[in-house]
C-alpha cells in the first residue's frame, strides 16, 4: 500500500465516520452522501456484551430485514461507549439518539417507531438525555460525558474495531505515514518529549525519554513490546481499548519500531481476555493484508511485525522485567534493574515496553502535535487519563478525563454520586499497589504527583468507590490476600512480608488485635517498601498504610472495642432480637441454617450466640425490623 | 475416593498426536514453552505429569523446568476441572459489592470449596480476579456465560439450569 492509497481509503470512509460525530441537520445532510439514511451503533464489548448486546444486534438485524430497511440502515458493532452501568448501549445517527439498557423487545419498538416512522422512542432513551419538558439533549451534554475528553478512547464507540477501513477513515495510520515519510526518529522522540506524555501503566515515566534510551542503545536487534497484562482487579481500560480500537496500538508500536530501530514487536495479553486476543488477531491480519505491517510498509522500506503472546494468570507479569521473562518462556519472576529494558530487555536486547493506553495516545499526538496534547492537563501531567470507575457509584463505566480534574468531579458529576443514599467513604486508586483517598481530599486535582502525595498512586486507572458499608480494615485485608496470592516468591521481603502483614490484619478482624500491632504493621510495611525487589512488593503495603493514615480510628475501633462499624467483619458482629418488636412469627427460626434461633409461636425469640454463624439470613427475613446487628 | 480415580491419566492417541504437532510447532520458537503449555491444556483440559513429561522430552528441556512454569501461572491446572466451570469474580469492584457471599452460596450448594471439583466431575469452582465486567458487579461465570448483578439467592436457580441441561440431579 502507498500513502496515496491510504489517503483514498480515508477519504472514502471519512463521511461515514463523521456522521457519528455530528448530529441533527448537519449529520443528516452528510448521511445522504454515505448511502445510509441511518447508522445504528451498538456496543459489543465488555459490559454490554455481558448484559446481552449480541441478542440486541441479532434482533435489530432481523427486524430491519423484515421491514426491508437493511439496505438503507447500517448496523455497526462498536467498542465501549463508557456508560457500562446502562448497557447494552445503542445509538442512532444522525439524530444521536442514545438508547440505554436495550432489550430485544425495545429494539422492535425502536425499529418500528423510530427507524421506520421517524419518531424517537423517548421512554427508551438514556433518561439523562431527556429534559423535564421532554426535549432531547445530545448525550455529550449529559453529566457523564460533559467533562470527559476522549483521546485514548477516540475510536471506542465510534468505529467497528474489526474494520481497518473504518479506522483509516478516522485518520488511522495517518501518523505512521507521517512518521515514515516526514520525520526522523529524533523528531518523533522530541515530539513525545514536548507532549509531556508519561507512562499510563502507573509509574508515569516520560515516554519520550524511554524511547530515546532504547534508540541510543547499541544493538542490531531491538524489540518493541506492549504490556496488555491488565491484572489490577477492577481495571478494564486496556481491555476496552484493545476491544474497541486495536489498530491504534498496532500503529503506535510500528511508530516505536521505526523510532528505536526495531522490526519485531510483542503484545503480551492476559489469557483471561479471549475477545481481546481474537480482535487483535483480526487486526493484525488486516494490517498485514493492507501492507501496514510486515515488509516495506507504505513503500518506505521499513519492516515491522507483531506477535501476540498470552499470559497465564500471574499478576506479577505486569511488572516489566517479569513480563519479559514470561515472554521468554520462563516463570514470570522479575529481576533487578538496572540494567533497564531499554538497555537489556527481551531476549537480552534493547526493548521499549509501554502500556496499551500509552500507545493508544501516540498516533493522535503525532498527528495533532505536541502543543495540542500538552495544552491539556496540569504542570507535570499532560493530556488525559482513562479510569475504570467501579464499586459503589451510580455510573459504573469507563471515563477519560483531562488530568487535573478533581476526584469530586469524577465521583459526584461524572459518576453520578453514590447509589442508595449512602455516604461516600473512600476512593481507591492504583489497585493492590495504591491507596484509599478519603472524603476530605476529594478536591485534589488528579495527576501523578498529587495522588502520590496522598499516599496513593495513579496506577493503571482502576478507580473503586467505597461507601459507609465498606470496612477499611477488611479492604486492606482483601488487597493483602491478593498480593499474598500473587507474590512470585523470589524475594523474601515480599514473600514473607505480605504474608505477615495479612496475618496482622486477620488477627485484627478476628477480634484479637493488640494496640502495638499498628506500630509493628507500619515498621514491617516500611521495610517491605525499601527492600522488595520489584514494584509488587514495594507497593504491596500501600493499601494498609493509606487506610492507616486516613482511617486509623477504624483500626483502633476493631482493636480496642472489638467492633466493626461497617458491619463487615463477621467475627466482631452479633445479631440480637429486640424482644419488644418480635411478634414471634417464627420466620427467622425457620430460615436459620444452623438452628440457632428458638422461641415459642407468638412469643419473642432469642438467638443462641454460640451457635450463630452470623450469616444475616434472619435479619433479611424479619418483617418487623426486630433483629439488629451490633 | 472418587476424586482420586478421576485423576488417573486417560489421554487418547489422538490427543497425543495433537500434542506432538503443538510441540513441533513451538520447538524452535524463542520462549515456546508457554504457548506449548497453553495449547496442551486446551487439548487435555489440564496438565497432568504425563503431559508435562511429553512436553519436556519433546522440547528437550528438563521436567523440572516445565513443572516450574506450569505451577507458576494460575491458569495452568495440574488437576482436571469440572465439565461446567464456575468462576466467581473476587476482583475489587465485585468484592465491594458482596461477591464473597455469592461464592459462599455456590460452595454451599455444591458442597465443595473453590479450587475443587464435584465427585461426579460435573462442576468445579474457582475464584477469579476481574473479568472486566465491573459494570455488572458482582459477576459469576459458568463456562463462558456471564451472570451479573448477582445476589446469593440467585445461585441455586443458575446451577439448577445446568443440572437440568445435563438431565439429572447434581448429587
Amino acid at each position: 500500500m502507498t500513502v496515496a492509497e491510504l489517503t483514498k481509503i480515508r477519504e472514502e470512509k471519512a463521511d461515514l465516520i463523521k456522521v457519528r460525530k455530528l448530529i441533527a441537520e448537519e449529520g443528516a445532510k452528510l448521511a445522504e452522501n454515505t448511502g445510509y439514511r441511518k447508522q445504528i451503533l451498538v456496543c459489543s464489548v465488555a459490559g454490554c456484551a455481558s448484559s446481552g448486546s449480541a441478542k440486541v444486534v441479532e434482533t435489530l438485524e432481523s427486524e430491519l430485514a423484515k421491514q426491508g430497511l437493511d439496505k438503507e440502515v447500517l448496523v455497526v458493532k462498536t467498542g465501549c461507549f463508557g456508560l457500562c452501568a446502562m448497557g447494552p448501549i445503542m445509538i442512532v445517527y444522525p439524530e444521536g439518539a442514545f438508547y440505554s439498557q436495550a432489550t430485544p423487545e425495545g429494539v422492535k419498538r425502536i425499529v418500528e417507531e423510530h427507524i421506520k416512522n421517524g419518531n424517537v422512542v423517548k421512554d427508551l432513551l438514556y433518561k439523562e438525555t431527556v429534559t423535564a419538558d421532554g426535549d432531547i439533549i445530545p448525550v455529550s451534554e449529559t453529566n457523564f460525558y460533559k467533562k470527559q475528553k476522549r483521546i485514548s478512547l477516540r475510536n471506542c464507540g465510534v468505529i467497528d474495531p474489526d474494520s481497518i477501513e473504518e479506522y483509516i477513515g478516522n485518520h488511522g495510520y495517518e501518523a505512521l505515514a507521517k512518521v515514515l515519510n516526514d520525520m526522523t526518529p529524533d523528531d518523533v522522540i522530541q515530539e513525545l518529549l514536548d507532549s509531556g506524555l508519561r507512562g499510563r501503566g502507573g509509574a508515569g515515566f516520560p515516554t519520550g525519554r524511554k524511547w530515546s534510551f532504547a534508540k541510543a542503545s547499541k544493538g542490531d536487534i531491538k524489540y518493541v513490546a506492549c504490556n496488555a497484562d491488565e491484572g489490577d482487579p477492577g481495571a478494564f481500560m486496556d481491555r476496552s481499548i484493545l476491544e474497541g480500537d486495536p489498530h491504534s496500538v498496532l500503529e503506535a508500536m510500528a511508530i516505536a519500531g521505526y523510532t528505536i530501530g526495531a522490526s519485531q514487536g510483542y503484545i503480551y495479553v492476559r489469557a483471561e481476555y479471549p475477545t481481546v486476543v481474537k480482535r487483535l488477531g483480526v487486526a493484525l491480519k488486516q494490517a498485514r493484508e493492507y501492507g501496514l505491517l510486515g515488509e516495506n510498509i507504505l513503500g518506505t522500506g521499513f519492516n515491522f511485525d507483531i506477535e501476540i503472546r498470552l499470559g497465564s494468570g500471574a499478576f506479577v507479569c505486569g511488572e516489566e522485567t517479569a513480563l519479559m521473562t514470561s515472554i521468554e518462556g520462563n516463570r514470570g519472576e522479575p529481576r533487578p534493574r538496572p540494567p533497564f529494558p531499554a538497555v537489556k530487555g527481551l531476549f537480552g536486547k534493547p526493548t521499549v515496553l509501554n502500556n496499551v493506553e500509552t500507545y493508544s495516545n501516540i498516533p493522535e499526538i503525532i498527528r495533532k502535535g505536541a502543543a495540542w496534547y500538552s495544552s491539556m492537563g496540569t504542570e507535570t501531567s499532560k493530556g488525559t487519563k482513562v479510569f475504570a470507575l467501579g464499586g459503589k457509584i451510580t455510573n459504573v463505566g469507563l471515563v477519560e478525563i483531562p488530568m487535573g480534574t478533581t476526584l469530586r468531579e469524577i465521583v459526584e458529576e461524572i459518576g453520578g454520586g453514590i447509589p442508595n443514599g449512602k455516604k461516600f467513604k473512600a476512593a481507591q486508586t492504583g489497585g493492590p499497589s495504591g491507596g484509599c483517598i478519603p472524603a476530605e481530599h476529594l478536591d485534589t486535582p488528579i495527576d501523578y504527583e498529587s495522588l502520590s502525595a496522598l499516599g496513593s498512586m495513579m496506577g493503571s486507572g482502576g478507580l473503586i468507590i467505597m461507601d459507609e458499608d465498606n470496612c477499611m480494615v477488611d479492604v486492606s485485608k482483601f488487597y493483602l490476600n491478593f498480593t499474598v496470592d500473587e507474590s512470585c516468591g523470589k524475594c523474601t521481603p515480599c514473600r514473607v512480608g505480605t504474608k505477615r502483614l495479612l496475618q496482622f490484619l486477620e488477627k485484627i478482624t478476628a477480634g484479637n488485635g493488640e494496640p502495638e500491632d499498628l506500630e509493628k504493621i507500619e515498621a514491617l510495611a516500611n521495610h517491605m517498601k525499601s527492600s522488595s525487589l520489584c514494584a509488587l512488593g514495594q507497593s504491596a503495603p500501600n493499601p494498609v498504610l493509606s487506610t492507616l493514615r486516613y482511617f486509623k480510628d477504624e483500626y483502633v475501633d476493631h482493636i480496642e472495642n472489638k467492633h466493626c462499624s461497617s458491619g463487615v467483619c463477621k467475627d466482631l458482629l452479633q445479631y440480637e432480637i429486640i424482644a419488644d418488636k418480635c411478634k414471634g412469627c417464627t420466620l427467622c427460626a425457620r430460615n436459620c441454617p444452623v438452628g440457632a434461633i428458638s422461641g415459642n409461636v407468638k412469643e419473642p425469640h432469642v438467638i443462641d450466640k454460640e451457635k450463630c454463624i452470623k450469616c444475616g439470613v434472619c435479619m433479611q427475613n424479619c418483617k418487623f425490623g426486630a433483629i439488629v446487628r451490633k | 475416593m472418587t476424586e482420586k480415580s478421576l485423576n488417573v491419566f486417560q489421554g487418547t492417541a489422538d490427543q497425543e498426536r495433537q500434542l506432538k504437532e503443538v510441540i513441533a510447532k513451538h520447538h524452535d520458537q524463542p520462549g515456546g514453552l508457554m504457548p506449548t503449555l497453553q495449547e496442551a491444556q486446551d487439548i487435555y483440559g489440564y496438565l497432568p505429569i504425563e503431559v508435562q513429561t511429553m512436553i519436556a522430552d519433546g522440547l528437550g528441556i528438563s521436567l523440572s523446568e516445565v513443572y516450574g512454569v506450569a505451577t507458576f501461572y494460575s491458569l495452568f491446572s495440574l488437576t482436571p476441572k469440572g465439565k461446567h466451570r464456575i468462576s466467581v469474580c473476587l476482583g475489587t469492584a465485585c468484592y465491594v459489592k458482596g461477591s464473597e457471599k455469592v461464592l459462599e452460596a455456590v460452595e454451599k450448594r455444591l458442597g465443595i470449596k473453590a479450587g475443587e471439583c464435584t465427585p461426579d466431575g460435573m462442576f468445579s469452582i474457582d475464584s477469579c480476579r476481574c473479568v472486566g465486567a465491573c459494570g455488572l458487579a458482582p459477576v459469576m461465570l459458568v463456562d463462558d456465560d456471564v451472570y451479573g448483578r448477582l445476589t446469593p439467592d440467585q445461585v441455586d436457580a443458575i446451577i439448577d439450569s445446568y443440572v437440568e441441561r445435563e438431565g439429572g440431579a447434581d448429587k
